[in-house]
Order: structure tokens, then C-alpha cells, then sequence
């Protein structure tokens, strides 16, 4: 984008004109939408469907959407799934191969055409956790260009924070609960006396073309300094903390701790957490054949870390405890990603958090390994 | 279309041999079908494919022009797929994938290749490849471990080094009736093969126990641990650091491996279901 | 004194034994814990007075193989005698144990003082731990147990190595 980014204020309104114009773009818009007691992702089609007047109350373990009396429609912090859904999607054929009568076969590469996105409300930590995951799939020496594709045809509003919940810990992470680049169009919700707006900002040229589309509300000097609070505001009222220390070091240095023995004994291994992350990334190869066995399919599903076939070898799996499978888990998300990909694969999003069945806090078992490790860590184990 | 990716998608190579090496084990030679891979470094690996089954990481056990030989051992249902084919039949093959090894840039270094089972395979292209540039290294010994006489890979390989200058000894943890060679383990040969401490390099593949054995036993020795090579074995499902499979702490071995220095492997290795 | 018996302070003679005793502090464990690990640093080693522990070997994917266990009056670990000084196996208990426990700098610095305790705890260290129990390990490899017919015999009556 050249020159000063463009800013604007709009109504709701602007928001509900904003998703028409990208579809109007040949977009499918996805965005929040209140469904089965939950705000999940779907696909929008009118600005009422934005979960207007409802939040969310987060905890351990437990996720309630509640009334709220403001009518924001941003007031809302992680639902169970996350864009990972959509550029990273759970099952997806890479390719197609067909055996000829003479044994030989051909291999056609999926060549369905990739969807082009418009992503509506995504927050900070889940701006952050595409940025990891386009740096996993799409930034090492092999592309994925599958996943390339859809992420480089996807149109990102951001929406900042203002209502962060009781789980959440961006600012520990560094990645929200403001927007620091990255996106197309980012918005900042303020409700109060002088109505319902947001403070809009292009981030790409496409972002200021379509903030140009849409009606604006008279210019309003005083907003961008009222947003600027509430974000502010915001960052000071994270339901959850992460030691501030090199998280990266403190997973390398407590492989031995005692408290995996403790988390292991409540972890279920059920996966959940992985399945909500939005930067886990695993997949598993799927191979399947049609009846005739002369049509073979290679197909890619998300696959879990505590799932016990994932470290699967010859004579049986190497993680076989559900301690090492949540420890793996545990410290590639804080530590072993940054040996990996240059970053935390962790945003503070907190749904692991919440969509754990028995409350299992990343953050606890963080200050419970740094606790430890002052401590002087667990005799025996290694000083023998 | 976007153009095939040899890393995403198989291309289809056709089984030109297959000689039986053990009773689990065989070699497949295959070539390529129309087009062919980029080739392959030493250790390093390919993801080989079996119709409508799946894929499973394979060393090249040789490489000759075009023409690509894996030795499989069939213990999974891809493996024994890919074991049990005949000539004629077609694979997909996608690599070169990985980090293979890196022989010494110093001429005159010792160089100790040290085998367990059929850690002998992805050792043979190396092998090869520093016999064919003898006169740049100093003493050459090769180390081979195994099962029983009959597990023994690559017997005419040994009398083939041999004859180009290296030191090859071989040593079985059951003997049968006609063999008259050593018995014990593999670093019981440490003993026999020449060399400088501090101007030599090993490598080392078998299972991750005789490894790590041999390479304290080397560091005993007087090895500097960053000259000591090994090649690691994880799950892996796409070989493009994509699937999270091959994970070993800091290390996804598809990219950072699978040969990795025992410097950087000890701390890994020593932490039990890391 | 025969150093086929597994008493470890047994095969010492007794001066030396009283000499090594002085050194020892008790010590308890809990069962199930691994008290330590391959290439872990052989600073300490133990002759146990009541329950066992296991030896191990840990290969991924396989997991951990118990090589052979220890129990009463057993000397657990050797590696502190030999550089360099790093355990060879892994070690856990499987039921709880009580031990003396021994500081391997202290006890190396009484053997090179005093060349006759040492020759003697040596001794006793090569015969009773790595003598015995190299001897088992041979026959273990012979698999007698397994069906008859089978390598590594040689067909040949009592030439069995």
C-alpha cells in the first residue's frame, strides 16, 4: 500500500454493507455467528448475523455466551474453532491416482480451484497464530501451495480487543491485544455515548479500496483516541499470565519435572487442545483406494500429538506415556517452535483452556514448571 | 494446473529388480517411468509409495544415474507392500528429502563408517562415494554388526570396499554353524580399525542403542562429538516438514536430519520419550 | 567368601568392609523411580539392603527393556569406578528400596589412598558385580530356554562358548 493508510469511522451499518461488498467480490465471507450455544465461524451473509449483544464467560473448562446489555458485536474473546479451520482445513485430497490396465498409473495433483476468503473479526492472537502457521506451511524450504494458495486469495479484517476473557493471555505472548499489521482492514469497536462504531483502518491497497465502498460516519477526531484506551485498557485485564521468563528455555530445562507427572495424571490425551489451537499443525497421510482398487486417493487430516499412533515406529510408539505426549505438546508450543519456526507457536489465545474436559491451563503448568525449576528441580531424575 | 511438485506429489518409477537380501529383507532398483528426481545426496531419503497404501521414508541404499535401490524390511503394511513387489510393478517416489551426511572437507581424515543391521543400507552410498575419491582421506574402516551371518546385507559389496582400499570387519551376535568370524557387538571392532582420534570423522546407522554406544565409545577415544554423525529415525508422513511426525525436541528430523551431528543428537537421545 | 554370592559387602574382607561402611550413608526410595539414567554422570552407586531394582535399556519405540534386576545385598552401579564415569544403563525401583549410598569422588579418593582397600573394593567390584554377572549374560545369550535345534550351538556336545 503506498501513502498514509486510510482511516474512517463506520456504523453498523458500514459492517453490514462491508460484508456485501466483499462478497459483492466474489468472497465468501466467514465470520463469528452465534449457533449451538456457542460463537463459532460460518459462513456470513448479512451484518445481523454478527453476534450483536453477546459475549462470552470463559473459563478452565467451561464456555457460556451471555447477553450483553451494549449490543457489541466484537465483546467476545476465542470460540472453539479458529481460521485454521479454513486455511488449514481438516481433511483435504492433495492428490488422485489412477492405475491403467498395464499396471502403470498416472498422479494428478488436486487442482480444485482455492476459495477466496474474506475473514471478518479475526483478533490479534488469531492474526498472530495465521502468521505462524503461514511461516510453518508455507515458509520452510518446501511450500505447501495448497495452503498458499487460499492464504495469499484471503481478505483479513481484523478486529481488535477491547473484552479480553477470563483465559485469555496475549499480552503475555506479545500478540495482542492490539493489531500490529498484518491485515487488510482492522477495526476497533467502541460502544458509548456517541453510538456503536469502529474505528477503521486499510492495511493493504484491496483494504482501502473496500473501506472506500463503504458508508462513513462523520469523521470523529476523539475515536482513535478512545480505541487507543480500550485496547489499552485491555491489556492490563488478561484473565491469565505466562511467567515472564524465556519460556523457550524454561521448556528445554524442565524435560524432567516432576509436574509432568502431575498433568499427566489429569490429561485425558484426548487431543482437544490441539484440535482447538489455532497454530497446531500435524496432519496425518490418509491413503485411500475405490472399489475397483485401480483409483487411489492421498488425503491429509489434522492428526493430534496425543494421539498414541502419532509417534508410531516399526516396534510401537515413542511417546508412549501420556506424559511425554503432553510434555511434547507443552514444550513444542512454547519452546522447541521457536528451535523450529523462529517464533512461539503459542498466541495466548487460551482455548486450550477452555475446551480442555478437565481444565487443564497451559499457563499453570507453566508456572508450575518455573516454580519447580527455582526450586531446584526433582531429585533424582538426571542428578544421579 | 499448478506443475507436479516431486516433494508434494509421487513421481511414478517402475521396479526394474528386486534380489531378495535376507528373509525379510530385499532390494528394489527402480527407474524412473518419464521423468526423474533431482539426485540424491548421501543419506539422504526419499518417501516412497506403494499404490493405494501409503508412503514410508526409504534411504537410497545406491544411486546409479537415474536408477535408485532401496533396501526394505518388511515390518509395516507399507513396507512389506513394497517388499513383495515384482518387476514391472510401479512406485512413486518423491525427494530428495533431508540432511544427509557430510564427509570430512579435510583431506587425510580417518573415516570409521559404523554399522548396525540394516543401518548398512543408507551407509552404502557414502561408502561408495569416498572410495570413489579414495586418495582424498586417510584410513577407511567399515564396521558392520548384525543379527546372524544370515542377516548380513551387501556381501559382495564388502569384498567389492575391500578390494578399493577399505578396512571392512564384520561381527555377529549369534553365529551359525559355518561362520568362523568375530562375535559381540559392533564396537567391539573399534579395536581393529586404525585411526587418529583427532583427525577423524565417523559415521553411524543401526538402532538408536548401538549408536549411542558406539558414540560414547568413540568420545572415549578421543572423538570430538561434532565428528561424529548418526542418522535418526522418526515417523514421517510427507517429508516436507508439514506434518509435525518426525519431531526429536528442537529437531524435525525430515529437515534438520536425518543425519544430525552427536553433538547435537546426545542431549536429545538421553531423554526418553522425547 | 565366595564371589558368586551376591553380597556385595560379604565378598570384602571384613577390615575393608567396616573401612567402606564408614562411608556409606542410608538411604530410601520410593517404588517406581528411576534413580538414573543412561549417559547420566555415575557420581554415586549403592549396595542394596531391601527391595530391587530394575536395569534398563531404552530404545524408541520399543521402550524400556529390563536387562536384569538386583536385590538385596547387591551392588547397583559400577560405572563410578571407570571412566568416564557415566552410567551404562538406566535403573528403577520397582519396589520400594533401602540402600547404602555411597559418594563415588569419596570412595575413588580412599582406593588411590590407600592401595590395599583399594585393590580390594576393586576386586570385589570385578568379581561380584562384572565378573558374575558377565558370566549370566553369556548364558543368557544361549537362550537355553528356548527350543532346542537352534543356533548358536554347534551341534558339537560341550561346545558351547
Amino acid at each position: 500500500m503506498t501513502g498514509e493508510a486510510p482511516t474512517a469511522v463506520i456504523g453498523t451499518e458500514g459492517m453490514a454493507e462491508l460484508i456485501r461488498v466483499l462478497a459483492a467480490r466474489g468472497r465468501t465471507v466467514i465470520g463469528p455467528t452465534v449457533r449451538d450455544g456457542a460463537i463459532v465461524l460460518d459462513e456470513l451473509t448479512d451484518g445481523d448475523e454478527l453476534p450483536y449483544g453477546r459475549g462470552v464467560e470463559l473459563e478452565a473448562g467451561h464456555y457460556r455466551v451471555r447477553p450483553r446489555a451494549d449490543g457489541a458485536a466484537f465483546a467476545h474473546s476465542a470460540g472453539p474453532q479458529s481460521w485454521k479451520t479454513y486455511l488449514h482445513p481438516q481433511r483435504e485430497r492433495q492428490w488422485n491416482a489412477d492405475r491403467g490396465s498395464d499396471g502403470a498409473w498416472v498422479v494428478t495433483e488436486d487442482d480444485t480451484p482455492p476459495p477466496s476468503y474474506a475473514f471478518l473479526g479475526v483478533r490479534p492472537c488469531d492474526l498472530r497464530a495465521i502468521a505462524v502457521q503461514d511461516r510453518v506451511l508455507a515458509g520452510g524450504p518446501h511450500s505447501d501451495n495448497r495452503y498458499r494458495a487460499r492464504r495469499e486469495r484471503t481478505f483479513l479484517v481484523a478486529v481488535e480487543c477491547t473484552e479480553p476473557g477470563a483465559t485469555c493471555f496475549c499480552t503475555s505472548m506479545g500478540a495482542g491485544p492490539a493489531v500490529d499489521g498484518g491485515y487488510d482492514l482492522a477495526l476497533t469497536e467502541v460502544v458509548d455515548g456517541g453510538g456503536h462504531r469502529f474505528w477503521a483502518r486499510a492495511g493493504s491497497d484491496e483494504g482501502a479500496s473496500v473501506l472506500a465502498e463503504l458508508p462513513h460516519l462523520p469523521a470523529d477526531a476523539s475515536l482513535a483516541t478512545v480505541a487507543h484506551e480500550k485496547v489499552s485498557a485491555a491489556a492490563d485485564r488478561m484473565g491469565r499470565t505466562m511467567p515472564e521468563v524465556d519460556l523457550q528455555a524454561l521448556m528445554r530445562e524442565t524435560l524432567h519435572a516432576d509436574r509432568w507427572n502431575d498433568v499427566a495424571a489429569r490429561c485425558l490425551t484426548c487431543g482437544n487442545c490441539t484440535m482447538a489451537c489455532p497454530t497446531c499443525f500435524c496432519t496425518s497421510a490418509e491413503d485411500v483406494t475405490d472399489l475397483t482398487g485401480d483409483h487411489a486417493e492421498r488425503w491429509r487430516r489434522w492428526e493430534s500429538c496425543f494421539d498414541l499412533e502419532f509417534s508410531h515406529l516399526p516396534g510401537g510408539p515413542v511417546r508412549a506415556s501420556g506424559r511425554s505426549r503432553y510434555r511434547q505438546w507443552a514444550t513444542h508450543k512454547l519452546g522447541t517452535w521457536y528451535d523450529q519456526f523462529d517464533s512461539s507457536g503459542c498466541v495466548g489465545c487460551g482455548r486450550c483452556i477452555v475446551w480442555c474436559p478437565v481444565g487443564i491451563d497451559l499457563t499453570e503448568e507453566a508456572h508450575a514448571l518455573n516454580a519447580e525449576r527455582a526450586a531446584g528441580g526433582p531429585p533424582g531424575e538426571g542428578a544421579a | 494446473m499448478t506443475a507436479a511438485r516431486p516433494d508434494l506429489v509421487p513421481v511414478p518409477y517402475r521396479v526394474a529388480a528386486r534380489t531378495a537380501r535376507t528373509p525379510d529383507t530385499a532390494d528394489l532398483v527402480l527407474d524412473p517411468v518419464a521423468d526423474a528426481l533431482p539426485p540424491f545426496a548421501p543419506g539422504q531419503f526419499a518417501m516412497v509409495y506403494a499404490f493405494g497404501v501409503g508412503d514410508i521414508p526409504l534411504s537410497l541404499s545406491a544411486q546409479d544415474g537415474h536408477r535408485l535401490t532401496h533396501t526394505i524390511r518388511a515390518v509395516g503394511a507399507v513396507s512389506r507392500a513394497l517388499h513383495g513387489l515384482w518387476p514391472g510393478t510401479t512406485v512413486g517416489v518423491r525427494g530428495p528429502f533431508g540432511i544427509g551426511w557430510e564427509p570430512p572437507a579435510v583431506e587425510g581424515t580417518d573415516l570409521l563408517v559404523v554399522a548396525g543391521g540394516l543401518g548398512l543400507a543408507p551407509l552404502r552410498p557414502l561408502v561408495r562415494a569416498v572410495l570413489a575419491a579414495r586418495p582424498r582421506y586417510g584410513r577407511v574402516a567399515v564396521l558392520i554388526g548384525t543379527r546372524t551371518p544370515g542377516d548380513l546385507l551387501c556381501t559382495q559389496d564388502i569384498e567389492d570396499w575391500r578390494a578399493a582400499g577399505a578396512r571392512v570387519e564384520v561381527t555377529v551376535d549369534r553365529p551359525d554353524n559355518a561362520w568362523q568370524g568375530d562375535v559381540g557387538v559392533v564396537t567391539d571392532l573399534l579395536d581393529r580399525a586404525e585411526f587418529a582420534p583427532r583427525n577423524a570423522a565417523a559415521f553411524l546407522c543401526g538402532p538408536e542403542v548401538m549408536m549411542r554406544a558406539t558414540a560414547r565409545e568413540l568420545v572415549r577415544r578421543g572423538l570430538a562429538p561434532d565428528r561424529i554423525q548418526l542418522s535418526l529415525e522418526r515417523t514421517m508422513h510427507c517429508g516436507t516438514g508439514h506434518c509435525g511426525h518426525c519431531q526429536l525436541g528442537p529437531l524435525l528430523l525430515c529437515r534438520d536430519g536425518p543425519v544430525v551431528s552427536w553433538s547435537h543428537a546426545e542431549p536429545l537421545l538421553l531423554v526418553r520419550e522425547l | 567368601m565366595t564371589a558368586d554370592r551376591p553380597d556385595f559387602f560379604g565378598a570384602l574382607p571384613p577390615a575393608h568392609r567396616d573401612r567402606l561402611r564408614t562411608l556409606a550413608r542410608e538411604v530410601s526410595f520410593p517404588a517406581e523411580l528411576r534413580i538414573f539414567d543412561e549417559g547420566g554422570p555415575a557420581d554415586r552407586f549403592w549396595v542394596i539392603r531391601s527391595g530391587t531394582v530394575a536395569l534398563d535399556v531404552y530404545e524408541p519405540g520399543r521402550g524400556a527393556a529390563v536387562v536384569e534386576t538386583l536385590g538385596d545385598g547387591e551392588l547397583l552401579g559400577w560405572s563410578w569406578l571407570f571412566e568416564p564415569y557415566h552410567w551404562h544403563l538406566g535403573a528403577r525401583t520397582r519396589a520400594p528400596v533401602t540402600a547404602y549410598e555411597f559418594d563415588a569422588e569419596q570412595v575413588r579418593g580412599a582406593i588411590d589412598a590407600d592401595p590395599a582397600f583399594g585393590l580390594a573394593v576393586t576386586r570385589c567390584v570385578a568379581a561380584v558385580a562384572i565378573g558374575r554377572r558377565l558370566r549370566a549374560a553369556r548364558l543368557r545369550l544361549l537362550d537355553l530356554y528356548g527350543a532346542p535345534g537352534r543356533e548358536p550351538w554347534t551341534g558339537a556336545a560341550g561346545a558351547a562358548p
